[in-house]
């Protein structure tokens, strides 16, 4: 309906940031203050705190969950972040992105559904990734008493596990492992005092469809023997069949693999397992193989929200298979993998 | 056909109003444009958020990213009336005997003519402020409803309750009815009962397919305009139970370009439809006639503004392109 915008401006992205208190993100955030990388950055932030740049681009927002009225627990949105972006993008011309930093207990979901329930923001605005900071010391602890470190990490599309220096390497290997158990999609990097190149946590276009599983050519091929390593993998090889025992995880994903899709069924059982399971569902991307389709096309969701789109062509040689990942609480794998099975043209 | 004088100015023009025959145009830069004779500017704010006219004397309130809340005078003088370091100040209302609401994070302040503050502390964020016409009354929207404070008193607040979150509210003129904005595409109403005691009446009114973002009232109360579709929605407030039970009037409709301001005449129950590609219509209630106003610009209509008499309308757009229509010519 409003698509007729005569005014229309390429869509700036936002990064989310979250993570523990003490985890790093007024450093990081400094950095990307103040570092000269020549892009100007809006920041939300929940207290000035200790950000000792003085930016009038720096908006101090109390966080404002709203809970929509349509009946669903989990389309939440974030009241603040309405306003604020609607009185940034009146003069857009100031920044080439927003950072919204949230506290440490935040639930990072109601700040990304913002991105896509909010016909004002969207329309203007497009989440580009969140990304998720963890404290190599604290994060077995933060584990143990709480549910939102689990949450973020869950839900992050980068996670940089920080303070890496006061950390053993057996440690840190640990804290590896839990960072992929709960994720296995995210991008993981090991940084102290937050010294990541911070064009590995900006401008990633994770949720855009057309980049997000382009920029990450070993999507879901991380737990399979198969996987043979170029020169642009970064991931770390070491064994996973020799996880640690893990202990205070509640999250799990679930990775489906088949061959060919029949879209008739394919659809009807993606919207049904989102609509009945979406508050369980706190993540999830995939690449669809369609029979008889030349092109790929990609799907991904936050909790009940789902979207998908053709993204390119196959290439000559490219095995036409489709792969899934939701990262969420109380899934039934063999359920899951099932009723996946039987939407394969095949089946 | 009314004839359009044209005032492009650099950047998204928040607001315009008349302070006499004088339009004052509010830049979200900071800057206040006014046509008199010519071009003038005044410098207000780092950053302007919110721009209202004083309906009780001739002058703008705004509010800014400075977290300052001004005064600007018909002669575009500017009195600084509270200061808020870091502070957003998006929201404000001008109340009778010089009183003047804003409000930040869950705190609503009302400053009176002598630089007194009263502060109302909600629990939620305060979204939306507004005067009552009858005494020193102030509602602040917020979530799940609205509290309606007595500034000069220490009476309880009265919460008028409605889930959801409410981002904006309005007085009728007479007093007797409540209406908010909310984040869903909707409007809700309250009728204000005199009798103390007694539960106010809910209004639900539904069915827009966007965001209601401007409201206006007729000249004596009897419709209440909002923009929210592609058309202006006009419901009924003749009757003592307002428009429940009754269906609103589509006015201006257009195939699927949005209403994004509207405003009545000041005398006659004319509206005045600004639409997102930047046409403005008027249309007649009477007889839903319709008249081009303004060509599509460059950019949606934010707000427009009659002339006390009602022969001039100004409008000011996201993308600069303001002007003043001359009705009468």
């Amino acid at each position: 309906m409003t698509d007729a915008i005569p005014t229309q401006q390429k869509p700036i992205p936002v990064t989310v940031l979250t993570g523990y208190l003490g985890a790093g993100k007024t450093t990081l955030l400094n950095r990307i203050l103040s570092e000269n990388h020549g892009k100007k950055y809006a920041v939300i932030v929940n207290e000035f705190g200790e950000i000792g740049i003085d930016n009038d681009l720096i908006v101090e927002s109390d966080e404002e969950i709203y809970e929509m009225n349509n009946g669903c627990v989990c389309c939440t949105v974030r009241g603040d972040l309405i306003r604020v972006v609607e009185g940034l993008m009146r003069r857009p011309g100031r920044f080439d992105g927003i950072i919204v930093e949230t506290t440490g207990l935040a639930d990072p979901v109601p700040v990304a559904q913002t991105f896509f329930m909010d016909d004002d923001v969207r329309a203007k605005t497009e989440l580009d990734a969140v990304v998720a900071l963890v404290d190599a010391k604290h994060l077995p602890l933060r584990l143990k008493d709480s549910r939102e470190a689990e949450d973020q990490i869950a839900f992050a599309d980068v996670v940089l596990i920080n303070k890496t220096d006061l950390v053993t390497p057996e440690e840190l290997a640990q804290i590896e492992d839990i960072v992929h158990a709960i994720n296995p999609s995210a991008r993981v990097y090991k940084t102290s005092r937050s010294g990541v190149d911070l064009a590995r946590v900006l401008d990633q276009g994770a949720f855009n469809l057309e980049r997000a599983l382009e920029n990450d050519p070993h999507f879901l091929d991380h737990d399979h023997d198969d996987h043979v390593c170029g020169p642009d993998c970064d991931h770390d090889h070491h064994h996973h069949g020799a996880m640690s025992p893990i202990h205070d995880v509640t999250v799990q994903s679930v990775s489906l693999r088949g061959g060919e899709m029949n879209p008739e069924r394919f659809f009807p059982w993606i919207q049904k397992i989102t609509q009945t399971q979406g508050p369980n569902i706190l993540r999830l991307k995939g690449i669809i193989a369609f029979k008889d389709d030349p092109e790929r096309y990609v799907v991904q969701g936050v909790h009940m929200i789902i979207e998908g789109d053709h993204q390119r062509p196959w290439k000559d040689g490219e095995k036409h298979e489709t792969r899934l990942v939701f990262i969420g609480r109380e899934l039934d794998h063999d359920k899951l993998e099932a009723s996946f099975k039987a939407c394969e043209a095949a089946a | 056909m009314p004839t359009v004088a044209p005032f492009d100015l650099d950047g998204h023009i928040l607001a315009v109003e008349f302070l006499g025959d004088t339009p004052f145009f509010a830049n979200a830069a900071g800057t206040i444009h006014r046509l008199d004779g010519g071009e003038k500017v005044t410098e207000a704010h780092q950053g302007m958020l919110s721009c209202i006219r004083d309906p009780y004397s001739e002058s703008l309130i705004s509010g800014g990213e400075d977290g300052k809340v001004l005064r600007i005078g018909a002669d575009a003088g500017v009195t600084e009336l509270a200061n808020a370091p870091r502070k957003w100040i998006s929201q404000l209302a001008a109340g009778p005997q010089g009183a003047v609401a804003y409000s930040y994070g869950k705190s609503a302040l009302v400053r009176l003519a002598d630089g007194t503050t009263k502060e109302f502390t909600e629990e939620r964020t305060v979204e939306g402020l507004a005067f009552a016409p009858k005494g020193m009354r102030i509602a602040a929207a917020r979530y799940n409803g609205v509290s309606l404070h007595w500034v000069g008193t220490a009476a309880k607040p009265v919460d008028l309750e409605w889930k959801g979150a409410h981002t904006g509210v309005t007085f009728s003129p007479d007093g007797n009815f409540l209406v908010t904005t909310m984040q869903e595409n909707a409007l809700h109403g309250w009728k204000l009962d005199s009798k103390a005691g007694a539960e106010a009446r809910h209004m639900r009114m539904t069915g827009y397919p966007a965001k209601v973002k401007s409201l206006s009232w007729s000249a004596k109360g009897k419709w209440l305009a909002s923009s929210g579709a592609p058309a202006a929605i006009v419901w009924p407030f003749q009757g003592k139970d307002g428009p429940m039970g009754k269906a609103p009037l589509e006015l201006g409709t257009r195939a699927n370009i949005m209403a994004t301001s509207v405003k009545f005449h000041p005398v006659e129950d004319i509206l005045a439809i600004g639409f997102i590609d930047g046409m403005i219509l008027a249309v007649r209630i009477a007889d839903s006639k319709e008249a081009l106003l303004r060509r599509p610009g460059k950019g949606a209509i934010t707000s427009m503004s009659w002339s006390k008499n009602g022969k001039l309308l100004a409008f000011a757009s996201e993308a600069g392109d303001c002007g003043v229509v001359d009705i009468a010519a």
